[in-house]
């Protein structure tokens, strides 16, 4: 065991080589860039191949290459850097290539600045790319969550063959916190399918390219089964006092720190109030609404977007308990005592605002 | 009785599809016989772009990794870092490489990155029905360039071969031609060279292949290669252009 203080991007570097990452190529963008600095300096020191990509295009693609041959391989960008890689993701996906990507997220659109922001997560959960397909989507909310789910990024990964994106704004990025490393041995996957030289077996094919409509028919419904099977499985959230909650504030990453401060001041204020923190933005945890569904009198979701994960949070309330919404955005973080108003406003539960 | 030709393990046994009197197949065959003259059936890894050349994953018998257009030097560069004790080569047309994948071609060749190219140019793109392409000709017309390109709106021809043996990171580049038997083995001997290059580390090499593509140029598979010698080798430099020291 070893604890470090250390920046969440550090954490997010570290989880990687610790999980056995052995390559990273990438492009330098704030407020990623320790990421990508970390692994210059400590990747080729443990034995890994680092490589400075002329754009975040070609360093999905780098990605791609590496994965195909069976090999641990990461990236990291912000927004802006992610859209560039999305026509690789949706390649990714339809090769079913394990990798893992980090989304440092900055405020958009456009150049944006270089603030913490929620606002890529349709980007992250609903393809992003061209075609059916998905992601899997982890939301970490502290910098040792940025180190423990970059190690579980990997081995979901390779389990399920698909990309895997850590989605986490600036102020996780930057912020620094105490983290612990227990002694974790990477898990091992067999892939017989990467294209490592046709030695004593027949050749291995990587490829999406496919001109005939009955085989293209086939491959979907083989990747919608896929994904509905990833579906089932893997639904995780945080919940934190939801077993007698009347209200239940709904939010991810840094908005959800926030939000449980929030929480704490309701029941103090003896409302009975709980949180649901999504770890899994997809599959979105929507079993974990149902039971609430049927007690809860209102959900507050907390964003830092115009509104975006609160889509799903509508589907899983499948429109049995209203929902409010308060955010801010572009680079702005939600403040506890505007969230407390927004509460009180939206569920006329007075007494709360001394 | 003696063999005189056996069709190679380099190939794979699917039917090329290709149009007649493409010369894509030739190159394909010339690429196959060298990989498995040089005992490297087993250990190396081809990467496509999209296009005809696309095809070539089904046809050359290695591993393949298909990627996007434009996109296979970087895909190559994963691969060989990942497995540097692995041939690592693409197979791409000009439309691929020259135009959408400018970027990853000539920085794979500015990291010296350990793998080969083969360029596959002719002077339009195949696939989606003969448009302009950086290697359009002055004057040639194609679905895009009906009034036959024109340099004051589309610029001139790229010879990209020329551009990468600027560059430190290059070891061995050179454009070949497959219109006759004698260039025939003059490419395949281009060929070779490439990949002992990437085998003895000396960095990126590139073969450039001027080839027809009789469809969409509206020509005979015999006008195509007279039209290739008359139009194409003028303007694109034929020969080794840089060889390792
Ligand atoms: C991103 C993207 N843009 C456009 C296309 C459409 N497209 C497919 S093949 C091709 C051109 C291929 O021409 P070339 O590279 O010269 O190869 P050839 O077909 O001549 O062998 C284009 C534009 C694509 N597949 N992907
Ligand atoms: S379209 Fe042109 S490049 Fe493509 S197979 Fe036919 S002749 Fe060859």
């Amino acid at each position: 065991m070893e604890t470090m203080f250390m920046k969440g991007n550090e954490a997010v570097a570290e989880g990687a080589l610790q999980a056995g990452c052995r390559l990273y190529f990438g492009y330098p963008i704030t407020p990623s860039t320790e990421i990508i600095e970390y692994m210059a300096k400590h990747l080729p020191a443990r034995g890994g191949t680092f490589v400075q990509s002329e754009s975040e295009v070609a360093a999905i693609y780098m990605v791609f290459g590496a994965a195909g041959s069976g090999e641990r391989v990461m990236t990291a960008s912000s927004g802006l850097g992610i859209s560039l890689m999305q026509e690789g993701l949706s390649y990714m996906a339809a090769n079913e290539l394990p990798a893992v990507l980090v989304n440092i997220m900055r405020t958009g659109p456009g150049l944006g600045g270089l603030g913490p922001m929620q606002g890529d997560y349709f980007q992250a959960t609903k393809g992003g790319g061209h075609g059916d397909y998905s992601l899997l989507v982890l939301a970490p909310a502290s910098v040792q969550e940025m180190a423990d789910l970059t190690m579980t990024a990997f081995d979901l990964a390779d389990e399920y063959r698909n990309p895997v994106l850590i989605l986490a704004d600036a102020a996780l990025g930057q912020m620094m916190e105490p983290v612990t490393f227990g002694a974790r041995e990477p898990k091992r996957y067999d892939k017989p399918w990467a294209t490592t030289g046709a030695k004593g077996r027949k050749r291995n094919l990587v490829t999406s390219y496919n001109l005939q409509n009955e085989v293209g028919e086939q491959k979907s419904i083989y990747l919608e089964e896929k994904y509905r099977f990833i579906q089932e499985r893997l639904q995780w959230a945080e919940t934190y006092q939801t077993e007698d909650a009347e209200y239940v504030l709904v939010a991810y990453g840094t908005s959800a720190r926030i939000a449980k401060g929030v929480v704490n001041a309701l029941r103090e204020n003896g409302v009975k109030a709980g949180l649901v923190r999504p770890i899994t933005l997809w599959p979105f945890p929507s079993k974990v609404f149902t039971p609430l569904n049927e007690r809860v009198k209102g959900y507050l979701v907390v964003e830092m977007s115009a509104g975006q994960m609160i889509e799903d949070v509508r589907l899983s309330t499948e429109g049995k308990v209203p929902v409010a919404f308060y955010r801010r955005q572009g680079g702005i973080v939600p403040q506890h005592d505007e969230i407390l108003e927004e509460f009180a406003h939206a569920f006329s539960v007075g007494g709360i605002l001394a | 009785m003696k063999t005189l030709f056996e069709r190679t393990q380099g190939l794979t046994d699917i039917p090329f599809h290709y149009c007649p009197g493409c010369t894509h197949g030739i190159i394909h065959r010339i690429i196959g016989e060298v990989l498995e003259e040089l005992h490297l059936l087993e250990n190396t890894v081809g990467v496509t772009g999209v296009g005809c050349a696309g095809f070539a994953e089904q046809y050359i018998n290695v591993d393949f990794q298909g990627s996007a257009h434009g996109r296979a030097p970087a895909v190559a560069t994963g691969i060989k870092r990942a497995h540097p004790e692995l041939v690592v080569f693409t197979y791409q047309g000009d439309g691929d490489m020259v135009s959408i994948g400018l970027a990853e071609a000539v920085h794979a060749a500015a990291r010296g990155e350990k793998i080969t190219a083969f360029l596959v140019n002719n002077a339009n793109y195949g696939m989606t029905g003969g448009q302009m392409a950086p290697t359009t000709l002055i004057g040639q017309k194609t679905a895009t360039s009906p009034y036959g390109r024109q340099s004051e709106q589309s610029g001139f021809p790229l010879d990209l071969p020329v551009l990468i043996s600027n560059l430190p990171g290059a070891a061995y580049v050179a454009t070949v031609t497959v219109d006759t038997p004698q260039n025939v083995f003059k490419a395949k001997r281009a060929v070779r060279q490439a990949f002992k290059t990437q085998m003895d580390g000396l960095g990126f090499s590139l073969v450039q292949f001027l080839s027809t593509c009789p469809t969409n140029w509206g020509l005979t598979p015999v006008e195509s290669i007279q039209w290739m010698q008359d139009n194409m080798f003028p303007v694109f430099r034929i020969g080794e252009l840089k060889q390792p020291q």
